[in-house]
């Protein structure tokens, strides 16, 4: 079994993956599909004991799975190649217009060089490309101490906490 | 210019730290070039046709003395001893060695500067006009702005991975001096009835292969919402433009596909969650960006023209000749801004050496508060002037060779590297710009021509502007030889485009064709005030084409 980083610990990976069919499947695996045998085979899954995952390209929207989040514990986004920035929007849909609290999980293309951003924009698990060191990556989210947006990890932008920090210092309650 | 708090300061000094470990683990072989190459690019790291190059940014092209005579030290220390200013504002060092980058990063720093997101896919460097702040017809100073801007896009977490670059520039002036109309996204900052501030947003605007003017998305954006609309319509752009061909990747290719009004559509609808929420502008950070811009000590003078002035205007010919191109008008009274050229005859437009960029840090301590800017011409600007100092300022900008009196004339030439430097160019550029003003050399013919702007790029690329030149050249590659394609009638602003006037020619040729456009030109303008781009807008391109075609006894080779 896989290991990962999920909420900047390293841990095994329970989930099986599983794309054309549930054939086969164990009533309590944990098991990732696509959006299409999710939509196929609903009923069943619905039914399934173990923990449910989707696995979504970089180039398929949060729409698509929009319906189902609320019984989802896990959504996966692919990236094919760490430069494709439509991952990042879609992590900041699911978490911000979508208001999905489960695992979400960067898989794919994904390294130390990657990480700040992806935690930002509210991926908590990063599944490494092959021959990464976890121990290592896991520097790659304490990189920068500051950021100016507003981000899933850190809402309010950094000139509202500016004015906090002011706010507080002249007024030490 | 702004002045970085210690957060500000943090922030660079870790991209510095991170960019030290990329390139040490990359040197090492445990960072490939593809994992590579985004990263570096994203620190404004090409690797070129003979050394890396870096482009360091200097933020909508206001720089302080000692900023700049940091960089005249990383061109002697790092460099060739020459700095060459871009097109956007920025300065770019051609010789730079890979493992002594991260040493120049953190040079940089400590005066507040950093190559961040000069290149790669990500929103860049934001741009606007060079006379912001000092200029007479200005209606709102964008620079607060450009500041917010600068800091919502810095190391934005969702699009540093666009389908392509993305470029944005502000213009509060009226006339537009920040191409505002060829911009991924440009803003004009204006007033409301009520006197409020917002921003005219255009999207959709570029040069390179597939030139457009952008259109208005926004006719008045509420400055409070300027963060969220932008982030919509980011946002809009990553999840939607093309990314599998890279020539397709603009925005502006994605706003035709979609028609403007579905796009608009599309930001709108985006916009509506984002509306109101936490990166909703408020008055505050204004403030407190506007109390960290250094603000020049203006002495109160009057408004009459100083006495020194007049009686040099009148008894120095050349001087009178400088004053009337170089000097630019000024909002406060007794106060002048003036360019220096960098475009004297056989020199490489937007080159300075380090000596040179050492003696303009002095010259703008010593006549100005410290403050020079960057224009997107590759000039460079002492903005606060005292109008008495000018011929004294006169005297040793001439000593210094920077001051041919040819702002806004054909001369005042604006060439990418080309194919030098670039190794994207399909030719050379610098050598064609150098033939021209050697051509060009006679100041009173050059006076007799009148107001041309002449814009060279090595290729389609256009990061030398040739489609809103009145005249264009663009380096074009026919068999493995170097041609050039002439297009005439572009404009800046209003944003006109230039149209090819035939068969592109080889290098020697170029200097007769000008000559014959010119020619014509003169031959066909009504009076003086008659420009060379007016001509084009009154006859069409079909005498030009004539004059420079049938004149070409040479063969020419079709493209
Ligand atoms: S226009 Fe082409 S040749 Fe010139 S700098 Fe840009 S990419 Fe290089």
């Amino acid at each position: 079994m896989l290991e990962l980083i999920r909420d900047r610990a390293i841990v095994r990976d329970t989930y099986h993956l599983r794309t054309d069919t549930l054939d086969g499947i164990l009533p309590e695996e944990d098991v990732i599909v696509s959006p299409a045998l999710l939509a196929a085979e609903r009923a069943r899954l619905d039914q399934h004991q173990g923990k449910l995952g989707v696995w979504l390209e970089t180039s398929e929207g949060p729409e698509i799975i929009a319906a189902d989040l609320a019984r989802l514990d896990l959504v996966v986004v692919h990236f094919s190649s760490f430069t494709d920035g439509r991952g990042h929007s879609t992590a900041r849909l699911l978490r911000e217009r979508y208001g999905f609290r489960g695992e979400l999980r960067a898989a794919g293309d994904v390294f130390k060089e990657t990480l700040h951003y992806l935690s930002r924009c509210g991926f908590n698990a990063f599944a490494l490309r092959p021959g990464e060191s976890l121990t290592h990556a896991l520097g790659g989210l304490d990189v920068f101490s500051e950021a100016y947006q507003t981000s899933v990890e850190r809402q309010s932008p950094l000139f509202r906490r500016r004015l906090q920090n002011v706010a507080s210092e002249e007024n030490p309650l | 210019m702004y002045q970085y708090d210690e957060i500000d300061q943090r922030i660079v000094d870790e991209r510095v730290a991170q960019f030290r470990d990329q390139t040490r683990r990359f040197l090492a072989g445990e960072l490939s070039e593809d994992d590579f190459r985004p990263l570096r690019l994203q620190n404004g790291l090409y690797i070129q046709r003979h050394a890396p190059m870096l482009r360091v940014a200097i933020p909508y092209g206001v720089l302080a003395s000692y900023q700049l005579r940091k960089l005249a030290y990383i061109a002697r220390t790092y460099d060739r001893g020459v700095g060459h200013f871009s097109t956007r504002q920025n300065i770019q060092f051609n010789w730079p060695a890979l493992e002594s980058v991260p040493e120049i990063l953190a040079e940089l720093a400590t005066v507040q500067m950093h190559a961040i997101q000069t290149s790669g896919n990500c929103v860049r460097n934001t741009t606007t006009d060079h006379f912001a702040g000092v200029a007479a017809d200005e209606l709102i100073d964008p620079r607060i702005y450009c500041e917010l801007i600068r800091q919502w896009s810095t190391f934005h977490p969702e699009f540093a991975f666009l389908p392509r670059k993305f470029k944005i520039a502000v213009n509060g002036a009226l006339e537009d001096r920040a191409a505002t109309w060829v911009h991924d996204i440009g803003l004009h900052a204006v007033r409301d009835d009520q006197g409020e501030v917002g921003f005219r947003v255009i999207v959709g605007g570029g040069l390179g292969r597939t030139p457009m003017v952008g259109v208005v998305v926004r006719e008045f954006l509420p400055l409070a919402h300027l963060l969220t609309y932008l982030d919509a319509i980011l946002r809009v752009y990553n999840r939607y433009g093309r990314r599998d061909n890279k020539h397709k990747a603009r925005i502006k290719i994605l706003v035709k596909a979609m028609t403007p009004e579905r796009f608009q559509r599309e930001v709108e609808a985006e916009w509506l969650s984002l509306k109101d929420g936490p990166a909703t502008v408020v008055p505050e950070e204004l403030a407190r960006i506007a109390a960290r811009m250094t603000r020049p000590a203006y002495a109160t003078l009057p408004d009459a023209v100083p006495e020194r002035l007049q009686q040099a205007l009148e008894h120095d010919k050349a001087f009178r000749r400088w004053h009337e191109r170089n000097v630019h008008a000024h909002q406060v009274a007794g106060y002048a801004s003036v360019v220096l050229s960098l475009k004297a005859t056989g020199s490489v437009p937007g080159d300075a050496s380090a000596d040179q960029m050492d003696a303009v840090a002095e010259l703008a301590d010593r006549y100005g508060f410290g403050e020079i800017r960057v224009s997107h011409e590759q000039n460079l600007i002492l903005p606060d002037v005292r109008q008495a100092d000018l011929h004294d300022l006169y005297r040793e900008l001439k000593a210094l060779g920077f001051a041919t009196p040819n702002i806004g004339l054909l001369t005042n030439i604006i060439s990418c590297p080309g194919g030098d430097f670039c190794s994207l160019a399909n030719a050379r550029s610098i050598p064609v710009a150098q033939a021209i003003q050697q051509r060009f050399d006679d100041l009173d013919r050059l006076y007799e021509i009148g107001p041309l702007d002449l814009n060279i790029s090595g290729c389609m690329n256009a990061c030398g502007h040739h489609h809103v030149g009145h005249i264009g050249i663009l380096g074009v590659d026919k068999h493995g030889a170097e041609f050039y394609q002439i297009t005439i009638g572009g404009n800046q602003a209003p944003a006109r485009l230039g149209r090819v006037i035939g068969p592109s020619l080889g290098q020697e040729d170029i200097p007769d064709a000008i000559e014959r456009l010119i020619e014509v030109y003169l031959e066909a303008r009504l009076h003086e005030e008659e420009r060379f781009v007016d001509v084009v807008e009154r006859l069409g391109i079909e005498p030009f084409k004539a004059g420079v075609y049938a004149s070409q006894e040479r063969e020419v080779l079709y493209a």
